[in-house]
C-alpha cells in the first residue's frame, strides 16, 4: 500500500518540480504511400498520418488527466522524406512538407520530424532534391522539422554534404530573416543519428522501424535538482547514486505512460528516451542541477566533469525502469532553453567551445546556439565538422542545431517565442576556415569502425 | 479493480472530509482507505478508493475535484494508483 508520504513525494515532484513527460512521438512508416504520382503521394501520406494519429493529441491528453502528470508534447516522427518520396516524379519536395504541416495541424501535434535525408556516406539525387527544398519548406510551415545525416562511426564524414548543409543554413536563415531565422531552429545535422528518437528537431523514424511505434521522451531536470538539494555538500558517491535513484522514479514514470499510451492506441511501444530535457521555466533547467553540484555557472572549469557524472547516472537509474531504452538518451543542452544556460552566456562563463566539450561526454550535440548572422558558411562547415568528428570518433550521437541570426550581433538576443525560447547571441571564433573545408569529399571512417 | 488516490493538501477547516466523501459517494466511488496528518494546522490526507463502479469518468472527476477543493480552500488531486505504484514500487 502507497504511504502518505509517497504520495506527497510523487505530487512535489510534479507541482515543485516540474516532473513531466516530455514527449509523445508517433513514429509513422511512410514507405507504403510510394507513389509516381507526386499529388497521390502527398494525399496518401496526409491520410496515413492523420488516421495513425487521430486519437494522438486526446489519448496524451487523456492520460496526463487520470495519472496527474503532464504530457507535455504530443509529436510525429515520419520516414525520411528522401526515401519515401524517392519514386515521386517531382522538381522539389516542399509539397511534401506541406502536407506534413497540414497533418501536424489536423492531429494537433506541435511538432512532426522526418523532412530528413541520410547522407553519410553519399547523396542520392533525391536527397539533392530534398537539401534543395529544406530553406522553403522551413519558412513556409510551422511545424515540420528537418534533419540531416551527415556523417557516421561507419562510414565517416561527408564534408559534401557538410558544406551543402551550411550553405542551407544560410538561405533558411535569409527566408526566415525577419523572426530572428527560426526556419534554423527547426533544422538540425547529425552524426550518428538514431532511428527511433522522440525529441525534435531531429525525430524521424528509421526504415529499420515497423509500420507504427512509440516513442517517449521522459524528463525532469528540475527533480535530480530537488534532489540534489538534499545531499548539498555530500561526496560523488552521494551524488550519483541520489541521481540514479530519482531518474529511476522519473522513468518509471515514462515507462507507465508510454505502456499506457501504447495500449491505448493499439500502437507498438518503442523505446523510452532518457535525456534530461530543460525548458524555459524557471526549476527545469541543467544549468541549475550544474550549479547545485557546485559549479558557479555553466562553463565554469569542472563543467564537462559534471555533466558526464549526471548524465552517466541518469542512464544508470533509467535503464532499469525501462524495459526498452533508446533514441538520444544524453543530456540536452540546448541554449536558448534554458534560463540558467542563457545566464551564463550572458555572464560570460559559458562559450561554444565549452560547449563542444561538453559534447564529447554525453551532450548531444550543439543545440539551439544562436550566432551572428553575418557567420560565413566555410566557419558554419567548420563548427559542423567538429561536432561530427566528436560523434565520429567516440560512437556517439551528435548534432548541430545552430542558427545564424540575421542582422544580429554578440549582445543582442534572438527572441524565437514559445518552446523555442529565447537566445544571446554567442561569440564564434573569427579565425578562418575555408581552405580546410573548401578541399571537401568524405573524411574516411575511422579505425575502430572496423570490429568485424 | 481500479484504484485511484486522492491527495488532499491545505489549511484544516471543517467538513473537508465529509464534502469529499459524499462527492465520491455521488458517483459511486468507494472509500476504501484513509490516512491523513495535519502538521502545524495543515491538513494532509490521502485516501484510496475503487474507481471500478464509478459514474463518472476519471478525467472528468479530476476536474470536479480540483473545483471542489477551490470552493473549500485546499489542493484536491484524484490520480490512477499506477502512477504512484510505479514510482514507489518494483
Amino acid at each position: 500500500m502507497i504511504t502518505i508520504y509517497e504520495a506527497q513525494e510523487t505530487l512535489r515532484m510534479i507541482s515543485e518540480a516540474n516532473l513531466d513527460v516530455r514527449t509523445i512521438t508517433m513514429g509513422i512508416n511512410l514507405l507504403d504511400c510510394a507513389d509516381d504520382d507526386y499529388g497521390a503521394f502527398c494525399r496518401k501520406i496526409y491520410e496515413k498520418i492523420a488516421r495513425k494519429a487521430e486519437r494522438l493529441s486526446q489519448v496524451g491528453d487523456d492520460i496526463s488527466r487520470e495519472y496527474g502528470v503532464p504530457v507535455v508534447n504530443k509529436r510525429i516522427s515520419v520516414t525520411p522524406v528522401a526515401i519515401a518520396a524517392s519514386g515521386c516524379r517531382c522538381g522539389d519536395y516542399v509539397e511534401v512538407a506541406r502536407a506534413l504541416d497540414r497533418a501536424a495541424q489536423t492531429t494537433g501535434v506541435n511538432f512532426i520530424g522526418g523532412f530528413s535525408a541520410l547522407v553519410h556516406k553519399g547523396v542520392t539525387s533525391e536527397d539533392r532534391k530534398l537539401l534543395d527544398s529544406i530553406p522553403q519548406a522551413l519558412a513556409e510551415t510551422e511545424r515540420v522539422c528537418s534533419s540531416v545525416n551527415a556523417a557516421s562511426t561507419r562510414s565517416g564524414i561527408n564534408v559534401d554534404a557538410v558544406n551543402r548543409v551550411a550553405r542551407l543554413l544560410k538561405e533558411t536563415a535569409a527566408m526566415t530573416q525577419e523572426r530572428d531565422s527560426i526556419g534554423c531552429a527547426k533544422f538540425v545535422v547529425f552524426c550518428n543519428a538514431v532511428e527511433d528518437n522522440p525529441f525534435m528537431a531531429g525525430a524521424f523514424h528509421g526504415a529499420g522501424e515497423g509500420d507504427c511505434a512509440i516513442n517517449v521522451g521522459v524528463s525532469g531536470p528540475g527533480v535530480v535538482k530537488h534532489a540534489l538539494e538534499s545531499v548539498r555538500g555530500a561526496d560523488f558517491e552521494t551524488l550519483c547514486e541520489t541521481v540514479k535513484r530519482t531518474a529511476f522514479k522519473i522513468t518509471r514514470v515514462g515507462q507507465l505512460v508510454a505502456q499506457e499510451a501504447s495500449r491505448r492506441l493499439n500502437v507498438p511501444f518503442g523505446v523510452i528516451d532518457l535525456s534530461l530535457a530543460p525548458t524555459p521555466a524557471i526549476g527545469d533547467s541543467i544549468a541549475e542541477i550544474l550549479q547545485e553540484m557546485g559549479l558557479e555557472q555553466p562553463g565554469a572549469p569542472g563543467t564537462t566533469a559534471a555533466v558526464a557524472i549526471l548524465n552517466d547516472n541518469v542512464k544508470k537509474g533509467g535503464v532499469m525502469a525501462s524495459s526498452y531504452v533508446g533514441g538520444l538518451s544524453g543530456a540536452f543542452i540546448p541554449v536558448s532553453e534554458d534560463h540558467g544556460m542563457i545566464e551564463a552566456v550572458r555572464a560570460g562563463a559559458l562559450t561554444l567551445e565549452k560547449l563542444e566539450a561538453m559534447t564529447c561526454v554525453c551532450s548531444v550535440g550543439l543545440d539551439m546556439v544562436a550566432i551572428p548572422g553575418d557567420t560565413s558558411a566555410e566557419t558554419l562547415s567548420g563548427i559542423i565538422l567538429d561536432e561530427m568528428a566528436i560523434g565520429m570518433i567516440n560512437n556517439k550521437t551528435t548534432g548541430v542545431r545552430v542558427i545564424p541570426v540575421v542582422g544580429k550581433n554578440v549582445g543582442d538576443t534572438a527572441e524565437f517565442g514559445g518552446l523555442l525560447g529565447a537566445a544571446p547571441i554567442m561569440e564564434v571564433n573569427r579565425f578562418g576556415c575555408a581552405p580546410f573545408v573548401a578541399r571537401g569529399g568524405r573524411i574516411p571512417a575511422p579505425i575502430h569502425s572496423f570490429r568485424n | 479493480m481500479t484504484k485511484g488516490i486522492v491527495t488532499v493538501l491545505g489549511k484544516d477547516s471543517v467538513g473537508i472530509i465529509a464534502k469529499i466523501c459524499s462527492y465520491m459517494a455521488e458517483r459511486n466511488v468507494n472509500v476504501l482507505d484513509i490516512a491523513q496528518t495535519i502538521v502545524s494546522g495543515y491538513f494532509n490526507m490521502m485516501m484510496i478508493v475503487d474507481l471500478s463502479g464509478s459514474s463518472e469518468p476519471i478525467a472528468s472527476m479530476t476536474t470536479g475535484l480540483e473545483t471542489l477543493g477551490r470552493d473549500i480552500g485546499v489542493v484536491v488531486k484524484l490520480q490512477h494508483e499506477d502512477i504512484f505504484n510505479a514510482m514507489h514500487r518494483i
